[in-house]
């Protein structure tokens, strides 16, 4: 763009003008407004999980957003590009990092997370909107690999009675209890029942968020609620949302129980970080795929390889692995379903 | 809204319409000013040769530039006068486009015009009374009239349609030509239909506009002529609505191919501004050298629908309006979505020249753009189906050349993507550099 000054016209001066290429009016939108959009939507489930797992769940999470903020600046700094920790997407990274945690893990370790995936996934692949893979879910791919142990087991069982500041008490053990998944998978349904009630309950409950595990992941109600503001707001579309909880469901019940067409695709999507993963994770712009087709194959994809690693895989729940194995397919899936042109001229096509 | 709107299927974006300002303030004839700066270049084609010279007097309406070959439209004087200067002016997009100016006479009259019969009158006479008074595409892209109106032999028309869309933002002069001059709009329709030998003929008007379309139909009703069956299409507001391509597949559900004009698919397409032209130019034997203009924006004193003829400055403009406000930030030549943005008063106003809007900060974006996020928001906008976001992403790494299979050449730049960018983009500039690098 380039100033201008005019002489003046009579007693009328003319101010400095802006000459630049069409359009001259754009929309209100912004990539920071979507991003912070975002970031509200996410926080009611926190608050949720303030009361049911305790008051450290919010301290993980801030240490979680202020790591990957200042691990946002530190890298553009270090890589000499412009800094831009305002327009919410670091923030963004740092919650959902947060959210896909167990609510008793030691604080230092969304710190790790956070610092390795922003550095390497997000800004040595070209900072925002060149990384292929979601930052947040490759946090906790580190972080699972790294430390299995505390990535694995450090749930609590939900509270009811607002003793939310008990586990930040000295020698008290977060190590208490197992998820659901968990359960199912090596225990079977009985034991799930045994543990959590009826399976009219576990619907009731597991729907409302009352079960153990990650940070943001349990309260599908308010998951949903969130998502249905950015539908609302045209940010994400139901294709990848719908796509993968459908699939999940779908796929569960004709494999996930004793032969075929017998398994509960209801508990399958309100169990783990279907939810979560479906709405904030799966539907992430820089990472899956812009023709709605292509998002309908590709929730279907993370669908699909979330029941066979929760049926034949070594781990209870696979929406992590499934989006990051996903993503590695977007540019495919965006190269296979092309917008259809207007009338283009014969041999025009790519 | 009514679900008989007709519209594209593809794309399209919703900017804020801004008519507001000027759709209910009656065509205001500005008085003259004392010089007026003629460029010989307004049109699609090579420059007209001037006639004149230094010194010289012309009358109102005379022939001061021919076409002296190839593609072209003639220019005639805009007030009687003497001849000043034979030299060049700033265009929106050239610095120096061939020009007359001319200092008016300031006792002369304003020539009077009366309407003639035209119903005596052949197809080629018609046609060459509308090439003799230098008719060009009004709406913007100034393609010269009487060539469009003569499609090659073989080609098989069946249907006109006049683009009453007016689906850029701010502008309303179409909208107050349909309004208040709606029988010379019927009747330059039939002239039309009577060149190109058919009987149908549309007028696509955007439902934002119903004051207009009431009126039209019942002037159609009025001056009912055999052979002539013209009907007024009301067509859903989204922009492009008056892109050729996108109002020719509204009215007719036809699609023109890239690389294709309308008369591959049986029609022929004019402005409703060109229209009125053709009206004066056959009924009243008046050239084109006056038209109506849309001058709004926040950043002027006082918006308006101007009669004006051509070659008035910018600046005269201005002046008569009252100047500009003190948050003026952008002029922009034309709608805000495809208009050009020009850095000085001194320039005419040209036989194209739609409107003139003078735009604050609040009005215009001038963030700084930031990376792609593959929002994917562009290319649900793009009404070609073209993917704006894969082009950009190949010009910034350095590959425009090889953006030609993206389908560069079927864009016809009408920034829908760019507007809807949340990461401000510059879009358009980017597929004009991959078009200048692309190999087609």
């Amino acid at each position: 763009m380039e100033q201008v000054k005019d002489t003046q016209i009579s007693e009328h001066p003319l101010p400095a003008c802006t000459v630049s290429i069409s359009p001259h009016v754009k929309s209100r939108e912004s990539t920071a407004k979507i991003m912070w959009t975002v970031n509200a939507c996410l926080l009611p489930p926190l608050l949720l999980s303030v009361f049911i797992f305790g008051f450290q769940t919010l301290i993980i999470t801030l240490v979680s957003v202020f790591s990957c903020v200042i691990a946002e600046a530190v890298s553009q700094k270090l890589l000499h590009r412009s800094i831009t920790i305002k327009d919410g997407s670091a923030v963004l990274t740092g919650l959902l990092l947060a959210y896909i945690i167990p609510p008793g893990v030691p604080y230092w370790m969304p710190i790790l997370g956070a610092v390795f995936t922003i550095y390497i996934t997000k800004h040595l692949f070209g900072g925002l909107g060149f990384n292929i893979f979601n930052p947040a879910l490759i946090g906790r791919a580190f972080l699972v690999a790294t430390f299995p142990v505390a990535m694995t087991s450090a749930w609590i069982m939900p509270m009811n009675d607002f003793s939310i500041f008990k586990y930040m008490q000295p020698g008290v053990d977060a190590v208490s209890t197992a998820t659901p998944l968990y359960v199912l998978k090596h225990y079977g349904l009985a034991a799930l029942i045994d543990k959590y009630g009826a399976v009219s309950t576990m619907y009731k409950d597991f729907f409302l968020g009352v079960r153990p595990g990650c940070i943001g992941e349990v309260s599908n109600l308010l998951l949903l609620l969130g998502g249905l503001v950015l539908i609302f707001k045209k940010y994400i579309s139901w294709h990848i949302p719908v796509s993968v909880i459908a699939t999940i469901g779908v796929l569960t019940w004709i494999f996930g129980g004793e032969g075929y067409f017998n398994g509960d695709p209801i508990l399958a999507v309100l169990t783990g970080g279907v939810f979560l993963g479906a709405i904030f994770m799966a539907t992430d712009y820089v990472t899956s795929p812009t023709q709605k087709y292509a998002q309908l194959a590709f929730g279907f994809g993370v669908g699909a390889i979330t029941v066979l690693i929760r049926l034949k895989g070594g781990y209870p729940e696979g929406v992590c692995y499934a989006i990051l194995l996903m993503n590695t397919l977007t540019p495919a899936l965006d190269s296979w379903f092309q917008p259809k042109r207007f009338a283009p001229a014969k041999g025009a096509t790519k | 809204m009514s679900t008989s709107l007709l519209t594209f299927a593809k794309g399209g974006v919703h900017p804020p319409e801004s008519k507001e300002i000027t759709e209910r303030l009656a065509i205001e004839k500005m008085p003259l000013p004392e010089e007026f700066e003629i460029p010989l270049l307004q049109h699609f084609g090579a420059p007209c040769q001037p006639l004149v010279k230094k010194k010289d007097r012309v009358e109102e309406g005379d022939l001061i530039g021919q076409v002296t070959g190839g593609l072209g439209a003639n220019v005639h004087a805009s007030v009687t006068g003497t001849i000043t200067d034979i030299g060049t002016s700033i265009g929106p997009v050239s610095l120096n486009v061939p020009s007359v100016t001319i200092s008016r006479d300031l006792e002369a009259p304003d020539k009077t015009y009366t309407p003639s019969d035209w119903k005596s009158l052949s197809p080629q006479e018609l046609l060459s009374k509308i090439k003799d008074a230098g008719i060009v595409g009004i709406g913007g892209a100034g393609f010269p009239a009487h060539v469009k109106l003569a499609p090659p032999p073989g080609t098989k028309v069946d249907k006109l349609i006049l683009n009453g869309a007016e689906c850029e933002p701010y502008l309303t002069t179409d909208h107050r030509v349909m309004l208040e001059k709606p029988e010379e709009v019927i009747v330059g329709a039939q002239i039309l239909l009577r060149v190109l030998g058919i009987s149908e003929g549309h007028i696509g008007v955007e439902a934002n506009k119903s004051d207009a379309i009431d009126v039209l139909r019942k002037a159609a009703e009025a001056q009912k002529l055999h052979g002539a069956k013209i009907s007024i299409d009301a067509l859903q507001v989204k922009y492009p609505q008056g892109s050729e391509k996108q109002l020719i597949e509204s009215v007719t559900g036809r699609k023109v191919p890239g690389g294709g004009l309308p008369f591959d698919v049986g029609v022929i397409v004019q402005n409703i501004g060109t229209t009125k032209a053709v009206y004066d130019a056959v009924v009243l034997n008046k050239p084109l050298y006056e038209k109506v203009i849309t001058i709004s924006g926040r950043g002027i004193s006082r918006p308006a629908n101007l009669q004006v003829r051509v070659g008035t400055r910018i600046r005269d403009i201005v002046q008569y309006l009252g100047g500009t406000k003190p948050d003026l930030a952008k002029i922009v030549m034309g709608g805000p979505m495809m208009g050009f943005a020009v850095s000085t008063l001194d320039i005419p106003v040209t036989k194209t020249v739609s409107g003139v809007l003078f735009l604050t900060k609040e009005e215009i974006d001038d963030q700084p753009h930031g990376p792609c996020i593959r929002c994917g928001w562009c290319v649900e906008a793009c009404p070609m189906g073209l993917s704006p976001n894969e082009i950009g992403l190949y010009v910034e790494a350095g590959r425009a050349a090889d953006t030609a299979p993206f389908g560069v050449f079927d864009c016809f730049e009408c920034g829908s993507c760019a507007f809807v960018c949340p990461a401000k983009r510059p879009l358009v500039q980017f597929i004009r550099l991959a078009k200048q690098k692309a190999k087609r």
